[in-house]
């Protein structure tokens, strides 16, 4: 287990308060001119060395992002945009971290910003975080009657803007670029890439997106080292997360530790078991609802960091952890899954948009027993015809959860689907005009 | 989605109270010169707030007037995200979240409730007209399932008894406290907490 000084969120539950006062208790806030003061490529060099890895699903290289930001302010301002448009099925960690932990999250802002050279910030939460919003709304008043942010920023003389932008409930807007149509006041939509909104992004600027989590880790990783940072996990998979914990466990939670520490481990130690034993685990969805899910056998030995979840076929995506129990119905699970993801379409692909509702629709007659043992490899190669065919990740998202159920669960959907549509030739249905075609000698 | 559908009675006329007018002038300075269709969004919610939580027809043409942009263009936004109501809605909106984590959890068990005890379908107003449910998608608290969200707050870690006395409560317009109904504070494991203990004994 980590130890409590290695955890970077040390209000998580919020134990003494989100306010200023307290968060500078926690060490928030110190030392950050000086790290200003370095400049900004030791700012990127220290972050590219301590392999952090973007914390919001896809787990790219935060140093490395930032470093496709023109290195000079052009004709075009720059922008940093920070994701706050949390969710995934199964994640809840952002919410804490806005709530209870909103200084480390714009300490982070203005490292950031000052490394990317942005003067302002966006951070676009989710229209129903409306009171954790508020909880963040607070903190940057606080911080800019301070001067921390603002005009000349900790005297630093670097200024920076904060400002908060809710969505409305689409869960699209968190892909980066359907963010950044939301921001610009369309509708969600995904843009093309390339180009990269690195370099067009906001408004036709260069724009860097970042996940909550990624940025609050920040000014904690430059206090005390990458060399800290890169000591916790394994190399390309290093530091701390938070894992949310859901689903059929006796105590779910959000706990925040190392990459690459055993499923099992993470699932009996603190999240006081699966409800009914390990023995009585079915499958556990690692990363949130996209991620294809992992049967018991697998779950066994599981570590959980980027690179052991690619190796068995899924993700670690933003750890949100959805364990399902042998008392579950694992195809309606899926179900409800898939039908969240035809809600959830924006409608831009039409892969997307009319196939999500065909996995959805097929999947409720599978867990009705409906559906003929053929229609499952049909549904398959419907998720082959969405995935890769749509302009953002949505299409992966929404096809990788039913491929995993087919992957590790066909033989059970098979042995609920016994439909045979074919009409007997001994059985004489007077509706069914084609008849005679099922007589062999007619044929 | 029902609530997409445009309601029937629409007022004839809208414009912003003092209140809105001052809301809005701050958002939109939030933005860049010449970028002020970036606040749409939090126009329509002030729209909705002003009225009743819902919006009707004319604020949004109201809104493309002052921000300057095409009618249609409100329109659109306001029909694609899914936290615009353009019909009326209760007093106390109830959501409650159906998706596999809390689901797993016994969400439907809470639909079952609301069904029995606010209106048979979703939508539609309980019969003294102050509550009305609907289902929605994951609204992010899934640690603390089954949740849901009452207008703009959560209620966490329920179970159907849990439910029925907050909706008796509200139909006496008592507001019931926010947050999780465990006795457990925010995210923590119940009775099961590892870590962090120096912070909470401190």
């Amino acid at each position: 287990m980590l130890r409590d000084e290695d955890r970077i969120f040390q209000n998580l539950y919020n134990d003494s308060g989100a306010d200023l006062e307290s968060a500078k208790l926690r060490n928030d806030w110190s030392g950050t001119k000086e790290i200003l003061d370095k400049g900004r490529e030791w700012i990127i060099d220290e972050v590219k060395s301590s392999e952090l890895r973007g914390r919001g699903g896809a787990g790219f290289p935060t140093g490395l992002k930032w470093s496709f930001a023109p290195k000079e302010i052009g004709s075009r301002p720059h922008y940093l945009v920070i994701n706050a448009d949390e969710s995934e099925p199964g994640t809840c960690k952002d919410r804490d971290i806005l709530r209870f932990e909103p200084h480390k999250l714009i300490e982070g802002c203005l490292i950031a910003s000052y490394a990317v050279n942005a003067h302002k910030c966006y951070i676009y939460i989710r229209g129903e975080y409306f009171n954790e919003g508020q909880k963040l709304q607070d903190a940057i008043d606080e911080a800019y009657k301070n001067n921390l942010i603002g005009k000349n920023a900790l005297n630093s003389g670097w200024d920076l803007d904060i400002y908060i932008h809710y969505g409305a409930g689409a869960y699209i807007c968190g892909e980066e670029t359907a963010l950044l149509e939301s921001l610009e006041g369309k509708k969600g939509q995904p843009r093309l890439k390339p180009p990269f909104p690195a370099l067009i992004g906001l408004y036709g600027c260069p724009t860097i997106i970042n996940n909550v989590e990624t940025i609050a880790a920040v000014p904690t990783i430059l206090r005390r080292g990458a060399k800290w940072f890169s000591s916790l996990g394994r190399p390309k998979n290093t530091g701390t997360k938070i894992y949310c914990i859901s689903g059929n466990v006796n105590n779910p939670c959000n706990v925040e530790e190392e990459m690459g520490i055993p499923l099992k481990e993470l699932i009996e130690t603190h999240a006081g078991g699966v409800v009914g034993g390990w023995d009585n685990l079915k499958a556990v969805i690692p990363g949130g609802s996209s991620m294809p899910m992992l049967p018991k056998e697998i779950c066994d030995n599981m570590k959980m960091d980027f690179d052991t979840c690619v190796e068995n076929k899924t993700g670690l995506g933003t750890a949100g952890i959805v364990v399902i129990n042998n008392d579950q119905d694992i195809i309606k699970c899926m179900a409800r899954i898939a039908r969240f993801y035809k809600h959830e379409s924006c409608g831009q692909c039409t892969p997307c948009r009319e196939g999500s509702g065909w996995m959805w629709r097929m999947l409720e007659r599978m867990a009705a027993g409906e559906a003929t043992p053929d229609e499952v490899d049909m549904l398959f190669d419907v998720t082959k015809q969405i995935e890769g065919h749509t302009i953002c990740a949505f299409g992966e998202g929404s096809s990788w959860p039913v491929q995993g159920l087919i992957r590790h669960f066909k033989d059970e959907i098979i042995e609920r689907n016994k439909f045979d549509p074919v009409v007997k030739k001994d059985q004489n249905i007077p509706y069914l005009v084609d008849q005679h075609l099922l007589e062999k000698e007619n044929a | 989605m029902s609530l997409k559908k445009i309601h029937k009675d629409q007022p004839k006329t809208f414009e912003f109270n003092e209140k809105s007018m001052q809301a809005a002038k701050k958002i939109v300075s939030n933005y860049p010169d010449g970028r002020q269709q970036s606040a749409v969004m939090a126009l329509l919610y002030i729209a909705q707030r002003q009225n009743d939580n819902w919006i009707p027809l004319q604020a949004m043409k109201y809104i493309a007037k002052y921000l300057n942009m095409p009618y249609i263009k409100v329109y659109e936004v306001a029909t694609f995200y899914s936290m615009y109501n353009l019909s009326p809605v209760g007093k106390y909106f109830f959501q409650v979240c159906t998706t596999t984590p809390c689901m797993l959890r016994g969400a439907y068990d809470l639909v079952k409730v609301c069904k029995k005890k606010i209106s048979e379908n979703e939508n539609v107003l309980s019969d003294d007209g102050k509550i009305s449910w609907m289902e929605v998608e994951c609204l992010g608290a899934c640690v603390n399932a089954p949740m849901m969200q009452v207008n703009e707050d959560y209620y966490e870690d329920l179970n159907e008894k849990k439910l029925l006395e907050i909706i008796d409560s509200i139909y006496q317009n008592k507001i019931p406290k926010p947050g999780s109904y465990s006795g457990r504070i925010n995210t923590e494991p119940v009775n099961n907490r590892k870590t962090l203990l120096g912070n909470k004994n401190a």
